[in-house]
């Protein structure tokens, strides 16, 4: 068997990535972790792997139409250090593992591992992320929330690759993101809160509300968003009861070593309450 | 896989499989134990090694990044101004006991030291979130490293 491969270009990445069973690897920060053996052991992996964490197509950040461009190469470090994009998915990055593992790990593998937990989601899934899918003979553009079809789970053809992620060159009047972990450093995620709004006059003209950890998914509804849209933003703090009761029907959060469903979705509730209640007070 | 990489400012190719992570070529192949392997996960900092100038888990590098790159351990940056200065700071500050993720500290301190020579508390503690001790408590590193800074200025 070979082991792995390593191409030069993007071209003969897809040509290797439609001949073969493989795996394709970024940071290895997921991956290695995945299929670690023990002390001292080479992982376990079951197919060749093919390296394509230094792929030059899948470095660039551009601003087109409007819209940011990332490649999927892209590390964490390069995000934060990247002066295009917005401060409040910075803020997301930043919480993220360490300096140490943020100079290794990908934006497009922490989107293809597809854990409920995965960090950069809620922020994605918010400003409706789309991704670029190569294979040798096409290329298609899917939003982020078709794509991540399950805890772990992608629509990633066999012989595709994920070559850019697209958000709006855009910011939000209003922006709050809060992850509840053990400690500040290092920690994975129990629960995740992400909250967008634009208002107009003392009126809500857009607003965008994500969940990350609390459901096989994450957890995000336009329909309860557009009931919220063109409200007085004064009328938030009486609004609570009965948004946090709609959302409350969609967060399903599980237990398990890093918390329990009960504080999960307690927790998740009381930031949203939070993050309307800052809504109020918008002009 | 055959790899080329530069270890320690030597050139080096090596016959490889390229799952294998760096972490075990720099200690089993080049004998270079100064990095340790602590959680295996990236979790504890103590393989941490520089990848052109940058500190990253060494456990969880697989041999196929480490094409074209410069890695650095201890074993090299120990012959260096800035590390003498870090050690006599840390050896001042009591930055040390049991000495087994000090390697890593010491990688760690240097990659957050070239970015930003003149962090502040909180600058360190973000630098340093990725490395476990379980003997000092930090305080006393975060002391060294402070100390490191104030009397290195000009080193980094």
């Amino acid at each position: 068997m070979v082991d792995g491969f390593r191409p030069v270009t993007l071209q003969e990445t897809l040509n290797i990535r439609s001949q073969y069973n493989c795996t394709p690897i970024a940071g290895g920060t997921d991956l290695m972790v995945q299929k670690a053996r023990g002390f001292a052991l080479k992982p376990g992996f079951e197919q060749p792997l093919l390296f394509i964490g230094h792929l030059p197509e899948l470095q660039k950040i551009v601003i087109k139409n409007n819209q940011i461009h990332i490649g999927s190469g892209l590390l964490l470090t390069d995000l934060l250090n990247s002066e295009i994009i917005p401060e409040i998915f910075k803020e997301a990055v930043r919480l993220m593992a360490s300096p140490p593992s943020r100079n290794l790990a990908s934006i497009g593998g922490n989107i293809c591992n597809a854990s409920p937990a995965g960090d950069t989601l809620p922020y994605l899934y918010a400003v409706d992320a789309q991704l670029v899918l190569k294979s040798v003979a096409a290329k298609r553009t899917v939003p982020i929330d078709k794509f991540i079809t399950g805890p772990k789970q992608t629509d990633l053809r066999k012989d595709e690759l994920l070559t850019e992620i697209i958000i709006p060159n855009k910011t939000f009047g209003v922006n709050y993101y809060k992850k509840v972990g053990q400690r500040k450093g290092m920690s994975l995620t129990k629960a995740a809160f992400l909250g967008l709004a634009d208002c107009e006059n003392k009126r809500i003209t857009d607003i965008r509300i994500a969940f990350g950890s609390v459901s096989p998914k994450i957890v995000r509804s336009r329909e309860i968003e557009r009931t919220i849209v063109g409200k007085p933003t004064f009328e938030m703090i009486t609004a609570i009861p009965e948004i946090l009761a709609k959302y409350a029907l969609l967060i399903r959060p599980i237990d398990d070593a890093r918390s329990s469903a009960v504080y999960r979705k307690k927790v998740s509730l009381r930031l949203l309450e939070d993050f309307l209640r800052k809504i109020d007070k918008e002009k | 896989m055959k790899i080329e990489f530069v270890l320690n400012n030597k050139s080096q190719i090596i016959e490889v499989d390229p799952a294998r992570r760096l972490l075990d070529i720099l200690r089993e192949d080049f004998g270079l134990t100064g990095v340790k392997e602590g959680c295996g996960e990236g979790e504890c900092g103590a393989c941490v090694v520089l990848m052109d100038g940058k500190a990253v888990n060494s456990c969880l590098v697989p041999a196929g990044n480490i094409v074209g790159k410069s890695i650095v351990t201890l074993e090299s940056f120990k012959k260096t101004e800035r590390y003498k200065m870090i050690e006599s700071c840390f050896l001042e500050a009591g930055s040390v006991q049991c000495g087994f993720c000090t390697p890593g500290i010491v990688m760690a301190t240097e990659s957050l030291l070239n970015e930003n020579p003149n962090p502040t508390e909180k600058e360190i503690k973000e630098g340093l979130s990725g490395n476990l001790c379980r003997c000092t408590g930090y305080n006393m590193i975060f002391k060294g490293i402070h100390l490191a800074a104030k009397r290195g200025k000009g080193l980094w």
